[in-house]
């Protein structure tokens, strides 16, 4: 019997419909009406979405769902197929319902762009939102991977957007390459698991008869192979650098793709695959320093930087390398309740700074901001709300799924826990730099842009509004058991999906003080970052250590240095010296001694009869004597 | 009948169009050729796809035991169907272009389709071999009368490379037909003859350096770029899209099943040969400033892919190749009608000399993209099941090495997309310059060529299986043979 879930292939088509129409029809329609079927399309697939969840919840989860055969040769078999459960229909709920509201405030936010463009980006973020639902949706790693690359081509589209500008295209060919040395990783780790078992299905490689045919090798591999290709999508150590670049796509894409959504892919993947990771010690222990690492370098970096969107961007970094630590601790729930609480505080962040920047007339310099409250009192206090939610104050929602990680970290060991409570501490130091700065003390800008300044209109603060409700309440799906029982209401709707991890091993008291703890030091955070920023003024250039963090530890430099001139470099030794003069020497040098031999022996033929009759004795003698020494 | 027609219409044709005075004429009948030519090959695949209409036997050179044997099979159909479609996108996108002596222009073109349909129709090697022949020879004469301005040297040592691979070629044939039971040139005929491994090694190198030259694999690959810079883009555009398929083709038919001993013992010299070749020719690519040898260098490199695919040697990685012959003959073409759309309006394919144009042209410029990517094999584009094919076939190779190939197969298309981005950036994005200012989008009939092309990137991408479906047999075919040597292998070594 058909399952009523067999139309969730809807919730993707319809927002592929939408880029197909806002593609083709672009110099056609009227911009209004590009908004309409962008924005429109997503809703729609918001409101299967919740129709799908509310199946789910209700215990209704079908076996994959299958469509046609992708790839089918005698042995592998790769079905175009979706699989809904408990975990994809979460990431189905925030990438859908957080689109619709970023779709709304792009049509006020984008409307100064001419219709054949607004077309166009309208049309990239729906295919965006296919993509992003064809990768948790796909039932097999090779669905998956084609979302996977899917969104990595529409964060390079958006990302050089605007064209003209060719160091936004510089920034989204960045974007593109360092993702695909990423998903190089994962692919392998597809063949991999195609040699060893035959199939790519999860539900058919998480089965404990084919685990038990992967050695341990295997599975470590596997793992570091997937984890490679998420370091690349989600912006982790080594890979990292395309993400804060990729801040040159309009707000709003930073804010869905490279905050909300795209980025958190690869906590995504290794959710899915957890089944994988819990088997291999090494991995884990590999993508926990990774991740902590990545928090840490991201936020030192965030804590100097000038421009708004690169503050938030290293912020999302640092955020991201807090969730694969938690991954990498095995608090699975917890990494994947933080992907949905950040996509909350941090759409809602980027999108106030799209209204920030918006009101300063394209001014990214928070330098030449300063007392913006006073002039934009709904992005004040929502971006305010933001900044309390990402620092970690009770009860806004970053509170409830950072502790999640901070206590999943104390379980591993006390030391890890002070380094990650140290990160997050930096965090509530930054953000709330960046909010004095932008907010209180007084105006530093032009008179102009003084003058230009406004609140945004409703389609902008609308979004904002709902995303900072979002972000209050957000957390309450995940209060730990220690407040109320049953309260963490996200770790048990998981759990058929991904088995809680372990038993609690830390006390309740001892919940309480870590609690308390954090608490009480993002508050001397946020008090000091107020003491030393509200009254801002500009200062001279950075010097020593601070320089080093402006220039972000130099690693671009560095990758330049090692890695992309010593390439471009070789490429055209390659050019002017190998293929010229080598090869196509040597082959050139074949036909000239050709050449030379055959004029050499032009020369034999002098027309002299004695010379010929010279040469016919020498081979008659030649021949003979060859004969007589063969005989022999 | 079926594969009668598609060598006899394009020879007919092509013979008949030399005698038209008027150049338009010329053009209008080589459309319509091509265009039958491509409903014959379509009905091959779908109506008559019986054996009594996909097989032709009749007494040819009897006194030389040859006969005119030919059939449309899985190993052959895909590419009959490229070159089928290949010649009316050729000829569509190249409507604008008026060529000196049209009628010879066309009537040339034609017969070297013919040539192609032979080679990949024929089943005795001595009509192989003059089907190869046919095929070359009007390639020869359109590059060295239609080329640029060193299209004499270029020619010249075009004609030698391949010459020489076909003099091989000829030998190796020559020597197989004279040891089999029956003296005759069937392909039946050679696979039975099951040389002994020994004795299938020199051979073995006969046909390889033939087809390898017309491949091209590094290092016999530098008549290539000069070629397909120098020779006119609709004629190049057949060279890279169809004809160096001829060199893959050569392997599936004429190598893997006659010599399978030996092609599974050079198998560990051969495949990093090619990979090497495609990162080499990868790299070199990034360092192009000239849209022609670019297209070029990456031709070369795709190619040393599919080369390494088939000397995988497993069912995967033929399924890969073959559907992927198709899809990158497909996709270059498309390559191509960009570069000489963007050529023939601004009057240079110097990459530094022009900037923007997506300004101007916006739809050539969506064309190039969605071609360009499916060039880099982005999933859902036609490519990306062929190369993960390939891929997972390298993958699953019985070498140790198996998974070092699979990397340096990676690294190339790492360098594929950031050859292929930075083109597009530094070409079309960007503001415009003098240059490009006053530039045009593109005409009905090119964006009727790009647009068919841009259908099935699409459908093969999102439906490969279509593709898939025909080329299985000949896959599991093909690998059989290689599952008989390694038994053999295994046992002698017991």
């Amino acid at each position: 019997m058909k399952n009523t879930l067999d139309i969730v292939y809807l919730i993707p088509l319809l927002p592929l419909l939408g880029f197909l129409i806002n593609g083709l029809g672009r110099k056609h329609l009227s911009k209004s009406l590009i908004g309409i079927i962008g924005s429109g399309v997503i809703l729609a697939s918001f409101a299967l979405s919740i129709w799908v969840f509310m199946q789910v919840k209700g215990g209704n989860i079908p076996p994959d769902v299958h469509y046609f055969d992708f790839i089918n040769i005698g042995a592998l078999k790769i079905p175009f197929a979706f699989k809904i459960d408990q975990l994809s229909t979460l990431f189905l709920l925030v990438i859908t319902g957080v689109g619709f509201l970023i779709h709304v405030y792009s049509v006020s936010y984008m409307h100064e762009e001419k219709a054949e463009h607004f077309g166009r980006y309208f049309s990239y973020l729906n295919l965006f939102v296919f993509s992003m639902l064809l990768l948790v949706m796909g039932a097999n790693f090779v669905i998956m991977f084609i979302g996977w690359e899917g969104v990595g081509l529409c964060s390079y589209l958006l990302i050089g957007y605007w064209f003209k500008n060719q160091e936004y295209n510089k920034a989204a060919n960045k974007a593109f390459i360092m993702n695909r040395i990423g998903d190089l990783a994962f692919l392998i780790a597809i063949f991999w698991l195609i040699n060893k078992l035959g199939t790519v299905s999860f539900s058919e490689v998480f089965s404990p008869a084919n685990l038990s045919k992967l050695s341990p090798t295997d599975i470590t591999v596997i793992t570091l192979l997937l984890f490679i290709g998420a370091t690349g999508k989600s912006a982790q150590i080594p890979l990292y650098t395309w993400l804060p670049d990729a801040m040159a796509g309009p707000t709003p894409v930073s804010a869905l793709i490279h905050a909300a959504t795209m980025v958190t892919a690869g906590i995504y993947m290794i959710a899915r695959c957890h089944v994988l990771y819990s088997m291999s010690h090494l991995t884990m222990d590999i993508v926990t320093y990774i991740g902590l690492a990545t928090a840490l370098l991201a936020a030192t970096i965030a804590l100097k930087q000038n421009d708004i969107k690169k503050v938030l961007a290293y912020s999302t970094v640092s955020q991201l390398g807090f969730m694969f630590l938690a991954l990498g601790c095995g608090a699975y729930a917890a990494a994947v309740f933080h992907v949905m609480t950040h996509a909350f505080f941090k759409a809602l962040l980027f999108l106030g700074s799209g209204s920030v920047i918006h009101a300063m007339g394209g001014e990214q310099d928070i330098r030449n901001m300063g007392g913006l409250n006073k002039k934009m009192r709904i992005t004040f206090i929502t971006f305010l709300i933001g900044c309390i939610a990402i620092a970690g104050i009770p009860p806004f929602s970053g509170f409830f799924s950072k502790d999640a990680i901070l206590l999943s970290a104390f379980v591993q060991s006390p030391l890890l826990y002070s380094i990650v409570l140290f990160a997050a501490l930096l965090t509530a130091f930054y953000m709330f730099r960046l909010f004095f700065i932008v907010f209180t003390g007084s105006f530093r800008g032009t008179h102009e842009q003084e003058h230009h300044l406004h609140e945004s209109p409703a389609a902008i603060t609308i979004p904002l509004i709902i995303l900072a409700i979002l972000s209050v309440i957000g957390g309450f799906v995940g209060i730990p058991e220690v407040f109320a029982d049953g309260g963490d209401k996200i770790s048990s709707f998981l759990s058929p999906v991904i088995a809680a991890h372990g038993e609690h091993t830390v006390s309740h008291s001892a919940e309480y003080m870590l609690m308390g703890l954090s608490t009480a030091l993002v508050v001397i955070m946020i008090i000091f970052a107020w003491i030393k920023f509200r009254n801002y003024q500009r200062t001279g250039a950075e010097g020593g250590f601070g320089k080093v963090l402006e220039n972000k530890w130099y690693v671009d430099e560095l990758y330049d240095k090692v890695f992309v001139n010593p390439l471009h470099r070789f490429g055209g030794f390659l050019k002017s010296v190998i293929e010229n003069k080598v090869v196509d020497g040597l082959v050139n040098g074949v036909g000239r001694a050709v050449n030379y031999g055959s004029r050499q022996l032009r020369l034999l033929q002098s027309g002299q009869t004695g010379s010929y009759v010279l040469l016919m004795v020498l081979s008659m003698v030649l021949i003979f004597a060859v004969q007589f020494f063969l005989r022999k | 009948m079926v594969p009668v027609l598609l060598i006899l219409i394009p020879l007919v044709t092509g013979l008949v169009t030399f005698f038209f005075k008027d150049g338009r004429t010329a053009k209008s009948w080589a459309l319509f050729s091509a265009l039958a030519t491509l409903v014959v090959s379509v009905l091959g695949l779908t109506v008559l796809k019986e054996t009594k209409y996909l097989q032709f036997n009749r007494e040819w050179l009897s006194a030389l035991n040859s006969s005119f044997a030919v059939q449309l099979d899985g190993m052959g159909q895909l590419l009959c169907l490229l070159n089928a479609v290949a010649y009316p996108l050729v000829i569509l996108s190249a409507w604008k272009n008026d060529y000196k002596n049209q009628n010879n222009f066309y009537a040339l073109m034609l017969l070297a389709q013919a040539g192609m349909m032979g080679v990949f129709l024929a089943t005795d090697a001595l009509l192989f071999y003059f089907c190869w022949e046919l095929a070359l020879i009007p390639m020869y004469f359109l590059c060295s009368q239609w080329g640029g301005e060193k299209r004499i040297p270029v020619t010249f040592k075009f004609f030698i490379y391949t010459f020489v691979g076909s003099l091989l070629m000829l030998i190796g044939i020559l020597y197989l037909q004279a040891h089999t039971k029956d003296h005759s040139f069937s392909w039946q005929s050679f696979i039975d003859l099951r040389l002994p491994a020994n004795k299938q090694q020199w051979i073995f190198w006969l046909f390889f350096v033939a087809f390898a030259i017309k491949m091209p694999v590094f290092p016999l690959h530098t008549w290539q770029p000069d070629t397909y810079e120098q020779a006119p883009t609709a004629t190049t555009m057949i060279l890279s899209g169809v004809m160096v398929k001829m060199g893959l083709f050569g392997i599936l038919r004429w190598l893997f099943p006659v010599m399978p001993f030996a092609s599974f013992q050079w198998a560990d010299f051969i495949t990093p040969l090619s990979l090497c070749g495609a990162i080499y020719a990868s790299l070199i690519a990034i360092r192009q400033d000239d849209l022609k040898r670019l297209v070029a260098y990456s031709s070369i490199a795709h190619i040393g892919l599919m080369c390494a695919a088939a000397f995988a040697q497993n069912e995967s990685g033929f399924q890969g190749l073959m559907i992927q012959m198709f899809n990158h003959g497909i996709n270059i073409i498309g390559l191509w009608i960009v570069v000489e759309i963007t050529e023939r309006q601004f009057g240079t394919r110097k990459i530094s000399e022009l900037g923007g144009i997506a300004q101007k042209a916006p739809v050539l410029a969506a064309f190039l993209v969605i071609i360009a990517l499916a060039n880099i094999a982005l999933p859902l584009t036609n490519a990306f099941p062929g190369e993960f094919l390939m891929f997972n076939g390298i993958f699953s190779s019985v070498t140790v090495y198996h998974v070092w190939f699979t990397v340096m197969a990676g690294l190339s298309i790492i360098f594929g997309a950031i050859y292929t981005l930075n083109m597009i950036r530094k070409v079309f994005y960007g503001e415009t310059i003098e240059l490009t200012r006053a530039a045009n989008d593109i005409s009905m009939s090119e964006k009727l060529a790009l647009g068919v092309i841009v259908l099935i990137i699409f459908v093969l991408g999102v439906y490969p299986q279509l593709m898939l479906n025909e080329t299985a047999a000949t896959a599991s075919a093909v690998n059989e043979k290689f599952d008989f040597v390694r038994q053999t292998l295994l046992e002698q070594k017991k």
